[in-house]
């Protein structure tokens, strides 16, 4: 059958696995950078070519995605999509402790509950598998 | 429920939908690796980026005209559809584990979008 080729070989290589989910968590860091640097950037965006080739943020920022998005397809080239795209989360947990860092938002109990669930939903994505 | 915010929901929603799918092509483009640069130009991927664009332009209307306590954990829905479409096409199996996992992830977003109101 034809329908095994995808799965099985990830179950054999825990050391692929491994840096397929570090990958993504690495993404997820770069993209909450991304994220930001264009939210600043977007303050002073101006619609004109010079404006917009200036913007050093905007365009760190999506240096970063463009990045970040040959990072996620190496990880999704060796692991199981299923287990991989929901740790993106992590970007939540990020970005909400970099507006506490940088952006000087007040934390909040809702905030905190929220991002330690995430960290512990990513904890036992990431430990499937090995029994 | 406003017209505004029914409009900002199905937004996101729609952008959730189309987001996964580009979850799905970058999988798939993926496999199509060889090794080159060039490698990552395969129709597959350039349609897989194409959807994450227009998925985050959708949802970039969207986020404009609502609450983010409803439309923040919405996004994540992506992550349901993902799972479907990995079990469809890639035919990889639900584990207990990853549905406990994106149970919690879930429950956290929600946590964060009612904080963020």
């Amino acid at each position: 059958m034809s329908t095994t080729a995808t799965a099985p070989v990830l179950q054999s290589d825990p050391a692929a696995r491994r840096r397929s989910i570090l990958l993504v968590f690495a993404c997820t860091i770069l993209g909450a950078a991304a994220q930001l640097l264009i939210k600043v950037g977007m303050v002073h965006f101006e619609l004109s070519v010079w404006a917009i080739v200036t913007n050093f943020p905007l365009i760190a920022g999506y240096v970063c995605l463009g990045i970040n998005t040959v990072m996620l397809v190496l990880a999704l080239r060796d692991g199981e999509l299923s287990m991989l795209y929901p740790i993106i989360a992590c970007t939540y947990v990020w970005v909400t402790l970099l507006s506490y860092a940088l952006l000087h938002e007040k934390p909040n109990v809702y905030k905190n509950v929220g991002i330690a669930t995430i960290v512990i939903g990513v904890g036992v994505l990431g430990r499937g598998g090995r029994k | 429920m406003t017209p505004e915010l029914v409009r900002s929901i199905l937004l996101v929603f729609v952008a959730s939908i189309i987001g996964s799918f580009g979850a799905v092509f970058l999988k798939k483009g993926s496999a199509l690796l060889n090794g080159s640069l060039l490698g990552f130009l395969n129709s597959s991927l350039i349609l897989g980026v194409a959807l994450y664009l227009g998925s985050s332009v959708l949802y970039a209307f969207g986020i404009k005209g609502g609450q983010l306590s409803v439309l923040y954990p919405m996004v994540s829905l992506g992550y349901i559809w993902t799972l479907l479409w990995s079990r469809l096409f890639f035919k990889e199996p639900f584990t207990q584990q990853k549905i406990t996992g994106l149970a919690l992830i879930l429950l956290g977003v929600v946590f964060v979008g009612l904080g963020s109101s």
